[in-house]
């Protein structure tokens, strides 16, 4: 009886921790979400290299996912502006960083200029495309402005896929290239590889001194002999603290009276102006600071972290899952976008990849035919692992998407405001209600009891 | 209730200078004031002047042109022709908020309350030229300090604001869940955080109950003498312009009929005639 | 008096304007001076007018429905796409099914050659060759589209019929994932060859290349067009879906039954996504899971152009953008010819900055 007790009291005290704690509320989830793939790189049998390499991605993925919802959220959870271009922008981001830090001999070529000034030219480039596009589309309502970015980013996308800028010279004679469809295959390696390489760019270079007391740790110690997976999972835990900086830099702006002017353009752009705000500032201000942040997750994500610089890694895909995790966290919070990242990246991309090779390996599923009607043709002499087999080998990614666009649904019709979406989170640098307790009730209500609403027509 | 911002701009000159005294130049004033939408002319020549710290109002039938009035002077409306001197300085067609930076604001008819912002949010937004308004100043260390000051100053105005009004205990409330007078009284009292030179109020008694509408009025007489605002008061309610008010200016048909005190207008038979004309 | 005050005052109010009829004189001028001077045949002019007016009579087609969904339902459906790349699969499953019947297996047919299916060349589709089974193919894309259109209504948007429009919209936005990767679990998610390119004959006229497909496209769409005017001028469904247009509650208030125009603007707007899909690939010769969404935003280009709730706005507005895809490339050469769809985005772009009312704006259905 008493155990029982203790229990739930316990349980009671840490559902109050979570619900007053956000740190606490994300490090729980990511406890559980470590957890999970622990879990599945065991059914995997992984062996320890293995398993660092799955927490190394879905660190990396977590990561990356909470950076870009973080600025959407910025652009529409707090100012209501409807972004659906995100893809273009970190484009951009990654793109401009790609042809200034190519070196002029590379294919294609580029400035040759150092990492550090590619990083912060790729989020000034998309800060600045955002300027072009905000401008114009600052009187557009939610809709338009939504069709408006999608085209852009498409445009950008069109650009970059478009063999006219390949390769290209600018008046002066320097020269610079997109790649075309093929995209610029020579991106930078990861900078953090120099901390365990004396060249990055080579691994034969030889190790540093860190480099080789942690890979000399992990090969004696551990039996972990891929070095690649400690490195990988050393750029996911900077990227982690990359993501708390921009979380803190956020936190900071939403509140703020510049973050309530924000609040307040969302929720009734009119009553802002009439109170003397000029809200296009505002909103120019906010959507460069979004899409600077946009361009450094391009950079961060699709350069350093995957390598992908090529056009079709920025379809408009992309920046519908950035949407459905905003979605699904709640917009308006920041710490509800790092929780709708985490759950998209572990739960809807992540878990899908492994999906298949556990069930196969739990129910030693054979069957791949390539065709539905294949697959469900042995149905009508009783077997259907020529189904399962279709779907777990062919179809799963395909039926993952389904899954999201009815999710999306359901969170339309049901949960509109998402997971943390609910909370009020004030938007002010200091707690307005320090040091005041509100009279309990009125003596008197400031209206009479019958009075309904002053409603009427507006009157001439 | 003072307001750390003004006091902070208390020197500084914005715009045109303010405070020239009751007697001299008024400070709003209307000149030929034309608009038309499409085949229709909603305004159509309406003069008026409003004297400082005066609590004028502003009557008129159902199409008037009233609230196409109101708009135009606020900047909602670009008038087609004529002249809107606010301190001396013409803004007609100006933006909404150049001109409510100016210290000419106004509520609204229907109260726009920010629902999903608590009451403490949307009177924390009102005053002007907050300094944690810059991104930069909301961010960067040092500044923030600052920002956190002038915030916590802040915040003990728009409480003295929330007890006055006697919506203190729905502080920490969502806005949209006020009842319509609360509502109500939550627009004065936003509008009031600007600091205004001049106050234009739309039907604001909607809905509130006669001791606070008093209370109100003492108020609103309270600012005129110590802070010299200036009130131009649109209401359907008679007796309150008629008590209160002075002048009253009458507006019909897109014109300004008649203006001047209560007593005379109370006469005046144009002004009977335009109200009750169409029952003769 | 100020000289010129009329045209500065032009300038001033509507520079939109003056721009457009600025560049549209120095193209016009540049054509010209093209044909004239032999920079471009007639035959190959008139082949990018023709191109651009297939194309654009597709798109005004498939933009009919997004149009009336805009105006009456009151949100952008993003799914809208995703039904046009339905009406094609369903419709082409039908029409490869009919015309291989006699030669191949269920299966691989209606599946349109997905696996091992047989080949285009083998199956023989053409509007020549198997004329029975393209017509039925465009029947059941009418109808299958049209049948998916009122069940994600009855299950996606009804439950939430008077939620605001930023709603309804992610809402499609998920409506259009689940069919689009629908698609892709029933079929495949490459480009597949469709049509018997061999078997279909063209006629050159006056150096022009038109090919029969692209006759039955045009036939097909004006008849489809034709009879959209009728329904919308003579009859009382039509007067009920332009009432609801201008102002639902109005609308509601004065007895129409509003659930049963929604119904029909579902049917129609469905069934010509359906028509718009199943010919778009008829034109192409091949089928892609997305073809549909690659054409949303050309789509959108051609509805806000031409005025959100205006049918004749879309099929105006679809022909433009058709035309301005293909008629660009007369200056796009070469490797800038990749950028015929920007200009038509930048087209768009440009018509909601300066006129977002649309060329027939301010006009409600029809």
């Amino acid at each position: 009886m008493n155990t029982d007790r203790f229990h739930s009291d316990r349980l009671d005290s840490f559902r109050e921790l979570l619900e007053r704690s956000d740190a606490a509320l994300v490090l729980t989830a990511m406890a559980a979400f470590y957890l999970l793939f622990l879990g599945i790189g065991a059914v995997l049998n992984y062996n320890l290299a293995g398993i660092i390499s799955i927490l190394g991605q879905v660190t990396f993925f977590t990561a990356v996912y909470a950076l870009v919802v973080l600025a959407l959220n910025l652009h529409w959870g707090y100012a209501g502006l409807f972004n659906i271009g995100i893809a273009g922008f970190m484009a951009v981001g990654v793109y401009t960083m790609a042809m200034l830090t190519a070196p002029p001999t590379g294919s294609p070529p580029g400035l040759g200029l150092p990492i550090s000034v590619g990083i912060v030219g790729g989020m000034v480039a998309a800060a600045l495309i955002g300027l072009v596009t905000a401008l114009p589309a600052l009187r557009l309502r939610a809709d338009y402005l939504a069709i408006v970015t999608v085209a852009i980013s498409e445009i950008i996308r069109l650009t970059y896929n478009s063999p006219a800028f390949s390769t290209f010279t600018l008046p002066g004679g320097i020269a610079l290239g997109t790649g075309g469809a093929n995209g610029i295959g020579n991106f930078p390696s990861n900078p953090v590889r120099a901390i365990y390489y004396v060249d990055p760019e080579s691994a034969a270079s030889g190790t540093t001194p860190i480099g080789t007391a942690v890979f000399g740790f992990f090969e004696n110690t551990l039996g972990v002999f891929r070095s690649a997976v400690i490195v990988d999972l050393t750029y996911g835990l900077v990227l982690a603290v990359v993501v708390l900086l921009v979380y803190v830099l956020l936190a900071r702006v939403g509140n703020s009276p510049f973050g309530r002017v924000l609040k307040a353009i969302r929720e009734d752009e009119i009553v802002a102006k009439s109170l003397g705000k000029d809200t296009d500032r505002f909103k120019i201000k906010t959507f460069m600071l979004g899409c600077a942040l946009m361009g450094l997750a391009g950079v961060l994500w699709q350069g350093f972290g995957t390598g992908a610089v090529y056009p079709q890694a920025f379809r408009p895909e992309l920046t519908f899952y950035i949407f459905i995790a905003v979605i699904i966290g709640g917009a308006g919070s920041n710490t509800g976008s790092v929780l709708g990242g985490a759950v998209f990246a572990n739960l809807l991309f992540l878990l899908p990849q492994y999906l298949p090779n556990i069930i196969e390996q739990t129910f030693a599923i054979q069957a791949n035919p390539n065709t539905f009607i294949a697959a469900v043709g042995p149905i009508a002499a009783g077997e259907i692992t020529p189904l399962l087999g279709y779907v777990l080998n062919q179809r799963l990614p395909a039926l993952r998407f389904v899954f999201v666009g009815i999710l999306l649904v359901y969170l339309m019709q049901n949960r509109p405001e998402g997971l943390l979406g609910h909370r009020t989170e004030t938007a002010a640098a200091v707690d307005l209600s320090d040091g005041h307790t509100p009279r309990a009730g009125s003596q008197s209500d400031p209206t009479p009891p019958a009075a309904s609403d002053p409603g009427g027509v507006e009157d001439e | 209730m003072s307001n750390p911002v003004a006091a902070d701009h208390a020197g500084d000159d914005t715009a045109v200078d303010t405070d020239t005294h009751v007697g001299s130049e008024p400070v709003l004033r209307v000149e030929n004031l034309r608009k038309e939408f499409g085949g229709i002319t909603a305004v159509d020549g309406a003069s008026f002047a409003v004297a400082d710290e005066s609590l004028t109002g502003l009557i008129g039938p159902n199409g008037a042109g009233k609230s196409t009035t109101f708009n135009c002077i606020t900047g909602v409306h670009e008038p087609t022709a004529g002249a809107v001197y606010f301190n001396g300085e013409n803004i007609a067609g100006r933006a909404p908020n150049v001109i409510a930076d100016r210290g000419l604001v106004r509520t609204f008819q229907i109260a726009r309350e920010l629902a999903e912002m608590t009451v403490l949010e949307n009177l924390m937004l009102a005053p002007k030229r907050q300094q944690g308004e810059s991104l930069m100043r909301s961010v960067l260390p040092s500044f923030r300090d600052g920002v956190i000051k002038q915030e916590t100053e802040l915040r003990e105005a728009v409480w003295e604001s929330l007890e006055f009004f006697e919506i203190d205990h729905l502080a920490e409330e969502q806005a949209g869940t006020l009842s319509g007078g609360q509502r109500k009284l939550l627009e004065m009292a936003r509008a009031l955080m600007t600091d205004p030179d001049m106050l234009l109020l739309d039907e604001p008694f909607a809905g509130v109950n006669p001791t606070l509408e008093t209370k109100l009025l003492d108020r609103i007489n309270q600012l005129r003498a110590d802070e010299g605002i200036t009130f131009l008061l649109v209401e359907h309610d008679m007796d309150i312009i008629m008590e209160h008010c002075d002048p009253v200016i009458v507006m019909h048909q897109g014109q300004v009929l008649a203006e001047g005190p209560p007593d005379v207008i109370r006469n005046d038979e144009r002004v009977v005639d335009a109200y009750f004309g169409d029952e003769q | 008096m100020v000289p010129y005050a009329r045209g500065r005052r032009l300038l001033r109010d509507q520079p939109g304007l003056v721009v457009v009829a600025a560049a549209a004189l120095l193209l016009v001028g540049d054509l010209f001076a093209k044909l004239l001077g032999g920079g471009l045949t007639p035959a190959r002019f008139g082949g990018f007018i023709w191109d651009g007016l297939v194309i654009g009579l597709l798109i005004g087609l498939a933009g009919i429905g997004l149009s009336l969904t805009y105006s009456i339902l009151g949100f952008a459906n993003f799914a809208h796409g995703d039904y046009i790349s339905w009406g094609a699969f369903s419709g082409w499953a039908v029409a490869y099914l009919l015309a291989g019947i006699d030669r191949y297996a269920a299966g691989g047919l209606l599946l349109i050659g997905a696996g091992d299916g047989p080949a285009p060349g083998d199956v023989g589709v053409s509007i020549t060759n198997t004329p029975l089974s393209i017509v039925a193919g465009l029947v059941v894309a009418v109808a299958f589209t049209v049948g998916v259109s009122l069940a994600v209504d009855r299950l996606v948007y009804r439950p939430i019929r008077n939620a605001d429009g930023i709603t309804l919209l992610i809402a499609s936005i998920g409506v259009a994932f689940a069919l689009r990767y629908l698609i892709v679990f029933f079929f495949y998610s490459g480009r597949q060859g469709v049509t018997d390119i061999s078997r279909v004959p063209s006629y050159d006229i006056g150096g022009v290349v038109i090919n029969a497909h692209e006759l039955t496209i045009v036939v097909v769409g004006l008849a489809l067009m034709v009879g959209v005017h009728f329904l919308l001028q003579r009859t009382k469904l039509g007067k009920a879906m332009r009432a609801m247009a201008d102002n639902r509650d109005l609308a509601q208030v004065t007895g129409i039954p509003v659930e049963g125009v929604i119904r029909t603007t579902w049917i129609l707007g469905g069934g010509l996504a359906g028509a718009a899909g199943y010919l778009v690939v008829l034109t192409q010769g091949t089928i892609a899971y997305d073809l549909g969404w690659l054409l949303l935003l050309l789509i959108f280009a051609a509805v806000i152009m031409g005025g959100i709730g205006s049918v004749y706005g879309a099929i105006v507005g679809g022909l433009v953008i058709g035309l301005a895809s293909r008629l660009s490339l007369i200056w796009l050469t070469g490797d800038l010819s990749s950028f015929a769809e920007p200009v038509a985005f930048g087209l768009m772009i440009f018509v909601l900055l300066f006129r977002p009312e649309g060329i027939f704006g301010g006009v409600s259905t029809a």
